[in-house]
């Protein structure tokens, strides 16, 4: 029986902390983990826990990330709770097995730390693994301070172990802006977050002798299609339970979370579309503009990024007051717009009232990303708005050196 | 439920999933396929032809499509070694209470390792042509090889 752990009321965690603390309490099974900087310190803490006694799971070193995701995979085939860390090029490597365990709609529970992609080598924060996983079926959801990641992971088990989802969930974090920032986190008690995340339900689990079965079928042109029309169905399906198991969190710890989190948006003129810890930066620059320069900013933020809120962010950016949208993307678009542009645009073609939207590439490798700069983009939305079109390029760079980088103009006259 | 061993008994007629083409509302979570239709305790004490197979094991479905060449097996040469039956990677060798019973056909791919492994003279297992009745390529087996001095 694991050792309880005694907690404050309020504990100085940084995320990598507040995410492996959120692991203990779950009362995680296996662990296979290949370590990777910024995550490194989350299985690492793991590791600790289980050697001092305070987990009964098994910890698993394995000789990669592949490794790691394939070991994940095996020991939740056999019937247990089942989680690790990643980030950047481990993330990358494991990406191949990624789709093998939404595929096999294992409910694995993945925190990834965000990280950038080589080449250039690069250890620090953006979202390019974020993105390069975006199409592999799992759940994405993503927080944007330590108090969130330690939250999200204990709901992230409850998500993926939903009897009516069953799907992997990876809880992002950014790399050094979350992940290694100590900020103050108001844990559970251990019994209180088991409790929350509930005792392990086993589905079709190997270790079930009188009842054996097959994972990892191999399946052509006569059934794939089904099985994989069934998995996104799962994953759409899945909006209105997380609605539930986010409302079920805030029953409990007061504190609420929404698929789309959406900020001083009701009288918005205009809006930023942004992610991860640059979201409290935005906000902050949101209110400070709004008092000094009385620009009506608002800031929309996909808590999930996965399954895409195509329905909320509808929603909230279908108002008449609303002229102007700036989709911010921390990852290299690899020729093409950002993928936030791409779906928070695609989302926007079938509502009643059609802001214009504008593209900012930004951040990369870890750039920072200053509230100034933050407000120079917005009072440029706020000059589209009262121009009555896109006064820029539709794509641009924030915070890179040398000459101004844009691509497209708009074809719109208002 | 009784099924019969041999391929006689025309156990595995059936492609893996062919007959009955379910939409995507119907397929197993996962591409989970169960062994059995049942649960079966201590399985590893029930023979073959009495557990419950379900129509998604390879028990039930034939997966030997691709064979062109076929083992033929002559009781009347063999000394029932089991050589065969431990060599067999589809463990396609039928044999209860170490005697030889037979080829199982719906698994069998025609590797020709039985053959390779069988140290009777002649011996006791032959391949075929695929389209050949076993009775015709038994009226054709080869006598005993003399010793060459």
């Amino acid at each position: 029986m694991a050792k309880k752990f005694e907690l404050n009321e309020v504990e100085v965690w940084d995320g990598n902390y507040a995410a492996s603390q959120a692991l203990r309490q779950a009362q995680v099974d296996v662990v296979a983990a290949y370590p990777i900087t910024p995550s490194t310190p989350i299985v690492e803490n793991y590791g600790a826990y289980q050697a001092n006694g305070f987990v009964d799971g098994e910890y698993v070193m394995v000789e990669s990330e592949h490794a790691a995701m394939s070991g994940c995979i095996g020991a939740a085939a056999a019937g247990g709770r089942v989680a690790t860390a990643t980030s950047s090029q481990g993330f990358a490597l494991m990406v191949e097995v990624l789709y093998q365990a939404s595929g096999m709609r294992m409910p694995i529970v993945l925190t990834v730390v965000n990280r950038a992609l080589a080449s250039p080598l690069n250890v620090r924060g953006d979202h390019s693994d974020m993105y390069l996983g975006r199409d592999a079926g799992w759940i994405h959801l993503d927080a944007f301070n330590s108090q969130e990641a330690y939250d999200l992971t204990l709901c992230s088990f409850k998500i993926a172990e939903h009897l009516d989802i069953r799907l992997p969930v990876m809880m992002h974090q950014d790399g050094f802006t979350t992940s290694h920032k100590a900020q103050n986190v108001r844990p559970l008690q251990d019994e209180v977050a088991y409790k929350f995340v509930g005792d392990y339900k086993a589905v079709d689990d190997m270790l079930d002798f009188t009842r054996p079965v097959t994972h990892g079928a191999q399946t052509e042109e006569d059934w794939h299609f089904e099985h994989k029309a069934k998995q996104h169905k799962a994953l759409m399906d899945s909006r209105s339970i997380i609605d539930d198991i986010f409302a079920e969190f805030k029953e409990l710890t007061g504190r609420e979370y929404k698929r789309v989190e959406s900020y001083m948006m009701d009288d918005a003129e205009v809006a930023m579309v942004v992610l991860g810890s640059s979201v409290e930066t935005a906000v902050l620059a949101a209110k400070e503009l709004r008092e000094k320069e009385g620009i009506k900013v608002g800031i929309i933020a996909p808590r999930s990024f996965r399954p895409f809120p195509f329905d909320l962010i509808r929603d909230e950016l279908d108002r008449e007051n609303l002229k102007a949208v700036v989709c911010m993307d921390k990852s290299a678009p690899g020729g093409a717009m950002g993928a936030l542009f791409n779906e928070v645009a695609g989302a926007l073609t079938s509502t009643e009232n059609r802001p214009m939207v504008t593209n900012y590439i930004y951040g990369l490798g870890g750039r920072d990303f200053s509230v100034e700069e933050a407000q120079r983009i917005m009072r440029e939305q706020k000059a589209h708005a009262d121009a009555g079109h896109i006064t820029t390029a539709i794509q641009q760079f924030s915070g890179v050196r040398g000459p101004k980088l844009g691509f497209f103009e708009t074809r719109r006259s208002k | 439920m009784s099924r019969g061993v041999l391929a006689t008994d025309k156990r595995g007629i059936r492609e893996l999933g062919a007959e009955k083409k379910v939409g995507w509302d119907e397929v197993p979570d996962g591409v989970v396929l169960n062994s059995f239709d049942d649960r079966v305790g201590n399985v590893a004490h029930v023979r073959p032809e009495e557990r419950p197979y379900s129509d998604f094991s390879s028990f039930t479905a034939t997966v030997a499509s691709w064979r062109v060449v076929k083992p033929v097996y002559n009781r009347d040469v063999c000394i029932d070694c089991q050589n065969c039956w431990v060599w067999c990677p589809d463990t396609s060798i039928i044999s209860r209470d170490k005697q030889m019973l037979g080829i199982d056909y719906d698994h069998c791919k025609g590797c020709g390792v039985c053959v390779e492994v069988c140290p009777t003279n002649p011996k006791s297992l032959l391949m075929f042509t695929e389209s050949i009745e076993n009775e015709d390529a038994l009226s054709q087996w080869p006598e005993k090889k003399k010793k060459e001095k």
